[in-house]
């Protein structure tokens, strides 16, 4: 798609387009070529000489059975935020869409959590779930179960993807209810006639219709939990215990600071970036069908 | 439809509003810790109702801070993020504005080259290049300050995109009319472009004000100095591993007050934010 | 004296799309030219070039004499209307008026002044703070005119300007563009897909056909004298009917055909048009060299003050509409006669589509 009436201007486009392409060219492009070069050098002991050792940091990368355990953190973490908010966030969405009066109401209700920093969410279910002081660790410790997020890595997880899951409901539940409020009422009301009883008008009928929502949702989800939860995760956890809640973004930063190096630290880097490119990828295959570059 | 009207009927609301109550509780109670005395927290026996230190401990998160961890007043700290999310969500609007009029409303040599770098950093998140850009950073010396926490945030490929696809929608014809009527490129871009953007605009600058404020990572790298702080920096540093020194009543005070602005902006820009939600993740 | 002259004018796109092949129009000043014909034979794209909107890829477009193929569209002296009106969504009806004034630097009280002149004209003065968008389609035109009157241009361009209106307001709009014109006395070219309302508003009537001139002229010649096939079908609702027919010794011949003595048919054949007004419905022998028709009537579409009759010539040849006046009373299936005089039939080349003889 091209525009079919233009300006004429030999230098300005070029004016125009400058700060945009220095800021990239400065602090996506070089740091990112620097990942990339770095994943193939290993820094001596005081950073002063550098030694080009083509595949070893991602040997030794992928022979860490450390790395293994976050690759898998990361895919328990992803899949359980992305089941439950999606799930939670469709039966809030078609409930709400029921009421055509109250759904703008419950729409407000709802949707304010996107607004809250991932870090402050963190914090508002760590005090929630602190063992000795949090109301609803509490509860738990009353009913005779030992909870303890800072010492039992399922406990932590479990916090964590609470955090994640509460603050990402509303963003699911926004595009669901455009979703279902997108559908034609004529399709639902001839599906009522040709006698489908609500639950099988939904899954028959409004699901399906439904699932290139459902699809965009589940990509963008994923792209949420590996990138944006790392405030939540700093915050409620700083990783642990034990490397517990450690994501494969967390694992570059906390590696990167902690342990200084820094070879190691850009081999990750660079395998999250292929990671991003397919993510990227695929949500692009979607995105072409409704507008096109 | 006609649907009788039995029990089942309210079970729709029901669910909504156990699922606002969900929702709501953990602002709720950080909202209630916020108002009581450390001791009463710290034994655990704080009552679900506000209690009676508000205005005692407000005053002492926004003027004074934690006694014992950061001891940086939070009002500066706001102060902090209200700069890094104005900076970032204006820069961001204005460069990307630009680019895809030039991009859109011009032909040139490498026209679709300079499309494509800006595309690709879609795929080069700030959690991936960490290192590499905070040393960037450092080396142009902008460590602690606010030119160093926001310009590296304001290129934004989805931004452009969104012009861009603005831009497309917008007649041919009133190019030509304004042609015809005497205007140049910029003239066109300020008399007719920019005010049919106000919308667009507005529904970016909801989203990117939020997106700003919220920043975690980025400033946690660049700030050394207790005065560059944001406050959703503010309150990770408030929180210590050990329990005891924790100041609850202020991190919570905290929290809400960094939950504030943002949450103010969505519900009251309501129609705004979601047309920029939408829009941006097209 | 404002004459718009197009010499030789070409366009070639990218890909060697040859939009226009070399057109020579001149409209003398004051005059109201429209160019007509179907969709993609380049009236647009032509309109554009003038307007300086499309360059020119060879010959010469002059305005008042001078050559202006290499001026910006605001160096031309022109105003144009648009299809979708093109007003400035975001400006007032005074603001959308007055903008290419301020962009001249014309003094303020003069814009004032210019502004409320043409919305007295055009009868828009109590709208002239509201925006586009509060307006009808009738009142958005009238602001686009407006737009065009107050730079008081050299030359008026209309590109189907009324093409988004409803019909009535379509008739309406088409009088009162006339009689602006008429009263302001500024050329125009105006361009339009419909036959009707370029044979109405036109002092020259250019039709086009795929990035040529069919024909130019006054539009009752174009109608008594089409130069093709293609401007005698295209020029008159329903279109004339245009039945091939054989050279014979007595004139032409196809099945259900009559008469015709003395029509110079080439011996290869020709094509024979009638408009369907022209033709009449008879039981009395044909004058000299009038011509019959006979079909049996397959369908009849009365209109109150006209009836159109169909059916297919010899009762299996080339269907045949013929236009006659009040309610005739055919039944389908009944057989007819109809016929037309001599100064009433054309003949065109049966391979080119040219008209043959005067």
């Amino acid at each position: 798609m091209e525009k079919r009436v233009v300006f004429d201007g030999k230098l300005l486009p070029y004016a125009l387009l400058l700060p945009q392409l220095i800021i990239t060219l400065v602090f996506f492009y070089w740091p990112a070529a620097q990942a990339v070069r770095q994943s193939f050098l290993i820094e001596d002991a005081f950073g002063t000489s550098s030694q080009f050792v083509w595949f070893e940091n991602y040997a030794h990368l992928f022979t860490n059975p450390d790395y293994y355990r976050s690759m898998l953190t990361t895919a328990v973490f992803s899949i359980l935020v992305t089941v439950f908010s999606l799930s939670l966030s469709l039966l809030l969405a078609v409930q709400a869409d029921k009421q055509i009066k109250a759904a703008g109401a419950y729409k407000t209700f709802l949707m304010w959590p996107y607004a809250v920093a991932p870090a402050v969410a963190g914090v508002l279910w760590l005090f929630m779930f602190q063992p000795s002081l949090g109301l609803v660790s509490q509860a738990i410790r009353s009913l005779g179960f030992d909870w303890n997020p800072t010492l039992n890595g399922n406990h932590a997880l479990s916090l964590v993807v609470m955090a994640a899951t509460w603050k990402q409901i509303s963003y699911n539940f926004l595009f669901f209810l455009a979703g279902l409020q997108s559908i034609p009422k004529s399709v639902i009301e001839a599906a009522a006639i040709d006698g489908a009883r609500p639950a099988r008008r939904f899954w028959t009928i409004i699901f399906p219709l439904l699932s290139p929502t459902t699809f965009f949702l589940l990509v963008v989800n994923i792209v949420y939990v590996f990138f944006d939860t790392f405030g939540i995760i700093d915050s409620v956890t700083g990783g642990g215990p034990a490397q517990a809640t450690t994501t494969l973004v967390y694992k570059v930063f906390s590696d990167g600071r902690l342990g200084g190096d820094l070879g190691g630290s850009a081999a990750q880097s660079v395998v999250l970036m292929i990671l991003v490119i397919g993510m990227t990828a695929i949500q692009f295959r979607y995105i072409e069908r409704k507008v096109q570059y | 439809m006609v649907e009788r009207k039995t029990i089942f009927s309210y079970l729709p609301h029901l669910i909504l509003l156990i699922g606002i109550a969900v929702v709501a509780f953990p602002v709720y109670v950080a909202f209630v810790a916020s108002t009581w005395d450390p001791a009463t927290i710290s034994n655990g026996q704080m009552p679900l109702r506000p209690g009676p230190h508000f205005l005692e401990n407000y005053y002492q998160t926004i003027f004074v801070g934690t006694s014992r961890t950061t001891r940086e007043p939070v009002g500066g700290m706001m102060f902090n993020s209200l700069v890094m999310a104005l900076t970032i969500a204006i820069g961001k609007i204005a460069i990307s504005i630009i680019s895809a009029f030039a991009i859109v409303y011009f032909r040139f040599p490498f026209r679709m080259t300079a499309f494509w770098v800006i595309f690709v950093t879609l795929m080069l998140p700030v959690e991936v290049r960490i290192y590499p850009t905070y040393k960037i950073v450092s080396d142009l010396g902008l460590l602690d300050s606010y030119a160093g926490l926001t310009i590296p945030l304001i290129a934004s490929a989805t931004a452009t995109l969104l012009f861009r696809q603005f831009f497309m929608t917008v007649p041919d014809e009133l190019v030509e009319a304004s042609k015809i009527d005497g205007a140049g490129p910029m003239q066109f871009f300020r008399d007719t472009l920019l005010p049919l953007s106000i919308t667009s605009i507005a529904a970016l600058f909801v989203i990117q004000f939020i997106y700003g404020w919220n920043q975690y990572l980025w400033p946690l790298l660049i700030t050394t100095r207790d005065s560059m702080q944001t406050i959703v920096i503010g309150i990770k540093k408030m929180i210590v591993t050990q329990d005891a020194l924790t100041e609850w009543q202020i991190a919570m005070a905290t929290a809400v007050l960094a939950m504030l602005p943002p949450v103010l902006v969505v519900i009251l820009m309501q129609r705004l934010f979601v047309k920029g939600l939408v829009e941006t993740e097209k | 004296m404002s004459e718009v002259v197009l010499d030789q004018v070409r366009k070639v796109y990218a890909g060697n799309v040859e939009a226009v092949r070399g057109v020579d129009i001149t409209v003398p000043s004051g005059a109201f030219c429209v160019l007509v014909g179907p969709s993609g034979c380049g009236k647009s794209t032509l309109l554009r070039m003038i307007a300086g909107l499309e360059t020119i890829t060879s010959g010469d477009c002059r305005i008042a004499g001078g050559r202006v193929n290499e001026l910006e569209p605001a160096e031309r002296d022109i105003a144009m209307v648009f299809q979708n009106y093109a007003l400035y969504p975001h400006m007032s009806v005074y603001d959308n008026m007055a903008y290419g004034l301020r962009n001249r630097r014309t003094p303020k009280d003069e814009i004032d002044a210019r502004v409320k002149e043409a919305a007295r004209i055009l009868e828009i003065t109590p709208f002239l703070e509201r925006k586009p968008r509060q307006l009808s389609g009738g009142q958005r035109q009238r602001v686009a005119m407006g737009r065009a009157i107050v730079r008081k241009p050299k030359v008026f361009l209309f590109d189907e300007p009324l093409s988004n209106l409803d019909a009535k307001l379509r008739i309406q709009m088409r009088v009162e563009i006339k009689k602006l014109q008429r009263a302001l006395g500024v050329t125009s070219v105006y361009v339009t897909h419909d036959q009707l309302e370029a044979m109405t508003l036109a002092d020259t009537l250019v039709v086009m056909n795929k990035g040529l001139v069919e024909q130019a002229g006054a539009p009752l010649d174009l109608y008594e004298k089409p130069a093709s096939t293609f401007v005698a079908s295209f020029i008159g609702a329903p279109p004339m009917n245009l039945i091939p027919v054989e050279a014979a010794e007595a004139g032409p011949k196809v099945t259900g055909l009559t008469g015709g003595k003395g029509l110079p048919v080439p011996a290869g054949g020709a094509i024979l048009g009638i408009r369907p007004e022209h033709l009449v419905v008879t039981t009395d022998a044909l004058p000299e060299g009038a011509v019959g028709l006979s079909f049996p009537v397959t369908a009849v579409e009365a209109v109150g003050a006209e009836t159109f009759v169909y059916g297919p010539l010899g009762g299996s040849g080339q269907d045949i509409i013929a236009r006659l006046p009040g309610k005739a009373l055919l039944e389908p299936g009944t057989p007819v006669s109809v016929a037309a005089t001599r100064d009433h039939l054309h003949l065109f080349d049966k391979d080119s589509g040219k008209r043959i003889g005067a």
